[in-house]
């Protein structure tokens, strides 16, 4: 039997820091895995993909592999990441090209390609909009590329959308030889790849207990999972590093963005969390057990985005006495404005930071009714783009012309349109998709 | 005897999102405390706290081996992330709503919450690692 398997979370999302790379390193991790799309990423990596056919893979990859690859060449940790975005074939085309420069040898690069959708109009559901007005649509794909990369020897592993628990999975099924139909293990493994993919949230980061607590919280450490070969594994972080292990901030990441937690939807296996059983070991460990599986569905998920119009916002301070009411007048007074310029909206959103912005209705009356002070945000949609812009020079004004004691910008930003996304969410058939998912392999 | 105390008192929530779907968990910190939880924090009352912010339906999840319960809130989040117009698009605050609900719980329940600590005001004011905050008179504190 394989000795467990160290795998580390070494990034959550596009932008997150690198810092704590260097910590986990000193970890000596067998695998770092790089999750670096959200739902929104591929939206924005399409948008770089039609300025320049060489992007559309997460930019930040490359500072992740500068922390990472003396560690790769010189004591065989492996890297696995769907940095490559919309754009796999070019994320892996800039390694080469760049380690080609610095003169690095030693890499052996694998791209998984397939999970792309849009260019195949006959694989999208009815109810999807035409391929034409898609800005992206990317299906789900689970491990079993990332495995075949593996055992190609690969020791850098680009995907594109491949299910983010499934990066983490992957490593452990190829080391340990679990079987496809071993639910248990799989789900085992999946739970790992949950409680990894968010970096530091699994460590302290956004702890909803006592927070303010959490050790060192300027070098937060990311979490590394020792993971044995029957499926069991021990969650912890760098001993050196700041954060926090404990059943705590475990049990909080286990069952983030979840759903149902007794059936937890991958592509690999549906999960059920509520056997999971989480033992605290103290000294930043916890064991994770228990966890079992069923088969997956039969389809992959798939999610589109379409274009859906644009939104600025503007925002502005107001002091007591009367923060509120000077705040909800500037509003309407605003929204009058524009209406008298022609200029037709979509949306028209209100919000007041010192009231209710955040939890509506659920926020009761301050007692006196008197805030110290109300930050008025004011969001709007417009269908063009231009029309977008424009709105705000007819809210300015009011800085001279509106409620005491003047309208004080809350930023120095001016507001910038930025474009609205729908997003669409299905199902498709595994065949047609896992048919044209291909692994290829480069040696450096 | 028993008394009434926001359930903030008692328990701390993580919120996610997926589409225009929010996720949000409550975490009991003990047995006793969940059991309350499960019995008083029902889908309607956290339907009605939320009012019009979620205008879909409520689903809720026991997981006891976690001392959780986790709550599905449809067409909760202005259309989506991508698509929402508001600030917190993503909802990562929409666990605040929950814990404003008020809990009926026994006396000795209330007496453990009384104990449970609070955040300073300014919580790195001491810290060592803090950075120099001057720069302006005032300056936030």
């Amino acid at each position: 039997m394989a000795e467990p398997l160290r795998i580390a979370g070494g990034q959550g999302f596009y932008g997150d820091a690198t810092g704590p790379l260097a910590d986990v390193l000193d970890e000596s991790p067998d695998v770092v895995v790089l999750e670096a799309l959200a739902e929104l990423t591929l939206a924005i990596l399409a948008k770089d993909r039609a300025r320049d056919e060489t992007l559309g893979w997460t930019r930040d990859l490359p500072l992740y592999l500068m922390a990472l690859v003396p560690a790769m060449l010189e004591r065989g940790t492996t890297v696995i990441t769907n940095a490559g975005g919309i754009n796999p074939v070019a994320a892996a085309n800039m390694v080469v090209k760049a380690a080609g420069a610095m003169g690095v040898t030693g890499l052996r690069i694998a791209t998984v390609v397939g999970d792309d959708v849009r260019g195949r109009p006959d694989l999208l559901p009815d109810e999807f909009p035409s391929a034409d007005d898609l800005l992206f649509a990317n299906a789900y794909l689970g491990a079993r590329p990332i495995v075949e990369a593996l055992e190609a020897n690969a020791n850098l592993v680009i995907t594109g959308r491949v299910a983010d628990a499934a990066l983490f999975l992957a490593p452990l099924v190829h080391h340990h030889g679990w079987a496809w139909d071993d639910w248990e293990r799989l789900a085992a493994g999946t739970v790992v790849g949950h409680l990894l993919e968010c970096s530091g949230q699994a460590t302290g980061g956004n702890h909803a207990g006592q927070w303010w607590e959490v050790p060192q919280p300027w070098r937060f450490g990311f979490p590394i999972a020792d993971v044995a070969a029957d499926g069991t594994a021990v969650i912890g972080k760098p001993s050196a590093a700041g954060g926090r292990v404990d059943f705590d901030t475990v049990r909080q990441q286990l069952l983030y963005e979840v759903h149902d937690p007794s059936a937890y939807v991958t592509p690999d296996v549906v999960v059920d969390m509520t056997t999971v059983q989480l033992e605290d070991l103290g000294d930043d460990r916890v064991r994770v057990s228990g966890a079992t599986g069923r088969p997956a569905p039969a389809g992959y998920k798939l999610v589109a985005a379409e274009g859906g119009g644009y939104a600025a916002d503007l925002s502005a301070a107001f002091g007591w006495p009367d923060a509120e009411a000077k705040a909800r007048a500037a509003a309407d007074l605003a929204r009058k404005r524009i209406a008298e310029a022609g200029l037709e909206l979509d949306g028209w959103h209100v919000e007041l930071f010192g009231v209710n912005a955040l939890h509506g209705p659920a926020v009761p009356p301050l007692p006196d009714g008197q805030p110290s002070e109300v930050v008025l945000r004011m969001a709007w949609s417009t269908t063009d783009k231009d029309r977008c812009g424009q709105v705000a020079r007819h809210i300015v004004p009011l800085g001279l012309s509106g409620p005491p004691p003047a309208f004080t910008p809350a930023s120095r930003a001016r507001p910038r349109p930025s474009q609205l996304l729908q997003l669409h969410t299905g199902v498709v058939d595994r065949r047609p998709v896992d048919a044209a998912v291909a692994v290829s392999v480069v040696q450096l | 005897m028993t008394q009434q105390l926001p359930l903030g008192e008692l328990a701390f929530t993580r919120a996610g999102d997926k589409g225009d779907t929010s996720d949000v968990t409550v975490f009991a910190p003990d047995r006793a405390v969940y059991d309350i939880v499960v019995e008083q924090v029902t889908p309607e009352r956290v339907a009605a706290c939320y009012g019009e912010l979620v205008q879909g339906s409520v689903h809720r999840y026991e997981v006891p081996n976690v001392l959780a319960v986790k709550f599905v809130l449809e067409r909760a989040l202005g259309g989506g992330g991508p698509s929402s117009l508001r600030a917190d698009n993503l909802g990562k605050a929409m666990g605040g709503p929950i814990l404003r609900l008020s809990i009926t719980v026994p006396d000795e329940v209330a007496a453990q919450a009384s104990g449970r600590p609070r955040p300073p005001r300014d919580p790195y004011a001491e810290a060592a690692w803090v950075v120099e905050r001057a720069g302006s008179a005032h300056n936030g504190r």
